[in-house]
């Protein structure tokens, strides 16, 4: 009798809690995933590809349904991952095999060799390259991503990436180098008095 | 009024959940890496304790005791948590998916976190009333959402000191978790 | 208008160093056979050159146009022929070399065309009374007249009027504040007529309720000589609203944001310019240029350099632009211990890295560096969190705080402790008993802050012009869809007719169809 008052019982309060969730299931569902966005502005927007996925948007969608790994997006570099780490709450992993971050460049099209078949146009994500039919094209440098998008359709193989020069305009201070508390052990006397400045 | 007031700071405080009573460090070391998470997590512990003691009391006296199935306090108690929290994840579902995503697995976890077994099972042994009972869940939550939030923000700057390797990673959060706990336990006296 | 200036909070009292140099007359730097210029001597925009290889030019005549509002011309600074157009080193901390027009000098150092922007210096009132804002706005940006105090910011901007406050303080920043450097008290001091009359030349186009000059109380010679200057001017038409001001010689008094709260006591926060709080501040140096390019047609081809430090000849030259600093320095006769060249002053300068880089505009200081006078940085220690670098920061800084997250990499974090707001003054690297450089870290983190913005907005835009082109790809689908549709409904309805004509006379029905085939 007790077993049975037992079962009844908790079979009771399991059916009212059941009940309770099937509520609110109903009344909380959530439409979309607001989380798309969020992941989207953290992306460097190079529309490359390279993730595997059609643009940095869609990237967005595959990580915020869970579809994705968060390690895929290239020029967003170990930065980028970890930005997107550190908003979902998941652990840093180094970039996906393949997935080597570049030095930044721009493409720049050797012009006496454009045939101005308008492919690389087409192809451009964020239209950074202007031109005509059988007119000679030209990349518009401070528009480009560098996403290397233009490069295979050439039929000219007329396009190169040239890596961003530091010049003195874009020339950043450097991290600066730790002069060491202790000197390092001087082992022959020709080796000290090399630690000045 | 003054004995609610002390059990509330008894419970915040002098016997914080986490440093005094050693209970909820599951939590307590995963999920303070970044304040933002510890704040969240610290309304999100704070809403499914204060609810499932009050469950939970009302259960214990009105349908456990009378029937005398005291020995299925335990698995009553998990079920009524299991429920709470799957309300609450729903709940934040709606309001705040990014937070949703940084819990994590930490968020159904609660319900297997001792700290919210923990404290319904104390307020039946402590015979304390409903209110009381609520006044406790509610303090512990506030002491564990305490030691959470200050343990991230030491965590966060912790990021970027030079800690020797061998301590790097878990070790010196342990570390200062024991530090903190010993300076908790300067709290002690304080109610009685 | 304030009877004594404010003290503004933190600063440290250096050890001036100024004596040495300042005590004999501006000499003028012989003319060096090749002259370097480097385009880019302004913020902003480089300008473009207008010579070629091989084109003759006159001391004074532009060799460079500047093609955007923050930007300033460059003028050839003696007579000679333009040998090479190219890459040559420049005086930056990086040690890179930047694109510069190189002038071979022949000798005779031939003025060319002056244009005054008044005609005489007699008539100028009545003249100036026929001059508009902008004519002396794009006057002074073929002048090339831009800050002379290290700045280098096109000075024609800063007569911009800001379009909801009206300009009340015109402030002459004749301070002067960091050790060694002495060529603008020389300037104030023998050239003070002019600087006074540049100065009522600003005061007058920004129509401006008071001017101040500010002059640190360690050059009483200056302040004496503005004044009597001032009191010259006075005679011929009555000032009432310009005065000299001595300021306490506490570093970084002559920072434009420490003098614009000394003076007026407004406080401008990071990204907030002297304009919206109704205060513009020159340099006295670049007030000079002006009233030389406005009266007399003369560009910046020329700036006085200060030479001192582990020097024979501590002294001032007048030096033209494009000299090699090497050459400028051997001048002075440094001596045998001296074993780098510091550009700019000890706080806020840097280590020279090519002796064969040239003065620039902006070039106001050379210190021969030896280790008597600069004893060597000792090794850095841990951050005792002692705070003295808070007490001194003149910004109200926490540079513990920033050095923190700076040394982490964490610039995030470091510029929600307000990294920005730091002028990089150097105060605090000054007073750390664990000599830690900060202001090295503080500039790196800087650095990451503003790529980390360079970035956010390359995406940005990446991101709407990815957009608005799918925007595009999708809208001309629609409408070929569209099209199609049109074409296929009309083709129905023929067909449609077709069958009602063919009951009639089916010779005429296969007509439509073949016309309408692809």
């Amino acid at each position: 009798m007790d077993v049975l008052t037992a079962i009844a019982i908790l079979t009771l309060g399991a059916a009212l809690l059941g009940a309770a969730l099937g509520f609110a299931a109903v009344h909380f569902r959530v439409e979309g995933n607001p989380l798309t966005e969020k992941i989207a502005a953290l992306l460097p927007q190079t529309q490359c590809g390279q993730c595997g996925y059609p643009g940095c948007k869609p990237y967005a969608e595959a990580i915020a349904q869970g579809g994705a790994d968060i390690n895929l997006c290239a020029p967003g570099g170990e930065d980028g991952v970890r930005k997107i780490a550190e908003l979902l709450g998941l652990e840093i992993k180094p970039l996906a095999e393949g997935a080597a971050q570049k030095p930044p460049a721009v493409a720049r099209i050797v012009e006496d060799r454009c045939i101005g078949c308008t492919l690389c146009i087409q192809a451009c994500p964020v239209d950074a390259i202007v031109g005509a039919a059988k007119q000679m094209h030209t990349v518009i440098s401070s528009l480009c991503t560098g996403c290397e998008l233009c490069l295979p359709p050439c039929p000219e193989n007329c396009i190169e990436m040239l890596p961003v020069q530091e010049t003195t305009e874009n020339w950043a201070w450097r991290y600066p180098a730790r002069v060491p508390a202790l000197p390092p052990l001087a082992l022959s006397p020709a080796a000290s008095g090399e630690n000045s400045c | 009024m003054s004995s609610y007031i002390f059990l509330l700071i008894s419970a915040v405080l002098v016997n914080n959940i986490v440093f005094v009573k050693i209970l909820g460090l599951c939590p307590f070391m995963g999920v303070s890496k970044k304040r933002e998470t510890a704040y969240g997590m610290g309304v999100a512990t704070t809403f499914v304790l204060t609810f499932a003691t009050g469950a939970c009391f009302v259960i214990d006296h009105h349908l456990l005791t009378p029937f005398g199935l005291d020995y299925l306090r335990t698995i009553a108690f998990i079920i009524t948590i299991a429920a709470v929290v799957q309300l609450t994840e729903m709940i934040i579902a709606k309001t705040s998916p990014a937070l949703q995503q940084t819990l994590g697995i930490y968020l159904p976890l609660i319900t297997t976190n001792c700290a919210v077994l923990g404290v319904p099972l104390l307020n039946i042994s402590r015979d304390h009333g409903f209110v009381e009972s609520l006044l406790f869940g509610a303090g512990s939550a506030i002491g564990f959402s305490l030691a959470l939030i200050l343990f991230a923000g030491i965590r966060e700057r912790m990021e970027s000191a030079d800690i020797p390797r061998p301590f790097q990673g878990a070790a010196i959060a342990m570390i200062t978790a024991g530090l903190m706990s010993l300076a908790f336990m300067g709290f002690a006296g304080l109610d009685r | 208008m304030l009877k004594r200036p404010l003290a503004f909070r933190g600063g440290i009292r250096l050890a001036h160093h100024k004596y040495e140099s300042a005590h004999s007359p501006i000499a003028s730097a012989p003319l060096p056979e090749r002259l370097i210029l480097p385009l880019r001597q302004s913020a902003g925009r480089a300008p473009e050159p207008i010579v070629r290889e091989g084109d003759r030019v006159k001391k004074g005549d532009r060799i460079a146009a500047a093609e955007e509002w923050i930007s300033a011309s460059l003028h050839a600074p003696t007579s000679g022929t333009v040998r090479a157009i190219g890459p040559f080193p420049v005086a930056h901390p990086s040690g890179l070399s930047a694109p510069a027009i190189v002038i071979e000098a022949d000798g005779a150092d031939e003025w060319g065309e002056k244009t005054p922007l008044l005609d005489s210096p007699a008539r100028s009132a009545a003249n100036r009374a026929a001059l508009s804002p902008e004519e002396t706005q794009r006057f002074l940006q073929n002048m090339g007249v831009v800050g002379l105090g290290g700045a280098v910011f096109p000075s024609h901007v800063k007569l911009s009027r800001a379009p909801n406050t009206p300009l009340q303080t015109l402030i002459i920043n004749g301070a002067e504040c960091e050790p060694f450097i002495t060529c603008d008290d020389r300037l104030m001091r023998e050239r003070a007529d002019d600087v006074i009359s540049g100065t009522l030349f600003l005061r007058d186009l920004l129509e401006v309720k008071e001017t101040l000059i500010a002059v640190e109380n360690n050059k009483p010679e200056a302040a004496d000589a503005l004044r009597a200057a001032l009191a010259r001017a006075d005679a011929a038409r009555e000032i009432r609203d310009v005065a000299v001001m001595e300021l306490p010689a506490i570093y970084p008094a002559g920072s434009i944001k420490q003098l614009i709260f000394a003076l007026t006591g407004k406080r401008a926060p990071a990204h907030v310019l002297p304009t919206a709080l109704g205060v513009q501040c020159f340099n006295a140096a670049t007030v000079y240029c002006v009233w030389r390019a406005v009266a007399h047609g003369e560009p910046v081809t020329h700036r006085v350099v200060t030479l001192t430090g582990n020097v024979e000849h501590p002294g001032n030259m007048e030096v033209p632009l494009g000299m090699p600093m090497g050459q400028l320095l051997a001048l002075a006769r440094p001596r045998p211990e001296t074993d780098a060249c510091i550009v700019g002053g000890p706080m806020m300068g840097f280590l020279l890295t090519d002796e064969r880089a040239p003065v620039v505009k902006g070039s106001n200081c050379l210190i021969a560096r030896s280790d008597a006078f600069f004893p060597p940085l000792e090794p850095e220690t841990s951050c005792i969190r002692c705070t003295s670098c808070a007490q001194v920061c003149p910004q109200g800084l926490q540079p513990y705080e920033l050095y923190w997250w700076s040394r982490a990499k964490n610039s995030e974090k470091a510029a929600r402790y307000q990294l920005m707001e730091c002028i990089e003054c150097g105060c605090c690297a000054y007073v750390c008993p664990a000599h830690i450089p900060l202001v090295q870290y503080f500039r790196f983190a800087k650095g990451e802050v503003r790529a980390a913005e360079k970035a956010q907005d390359m995406a940005a835009r990446a991101k709407e012009r990815f957009e608005f082109r799918q925007l595009r790809a999708e809208r001309e689908k629609a409408e070929r869809a569209e099209k199609l549709a049109r074409a296929a409904a009309l083709q129905a309805e023929k067909l449609a007719l077709a069958a009602v004509t063919d009951t009639d006379s089916p010779a005429n029905a296969q007509t439509p169809t073949t016309e309408n085939a692809p």
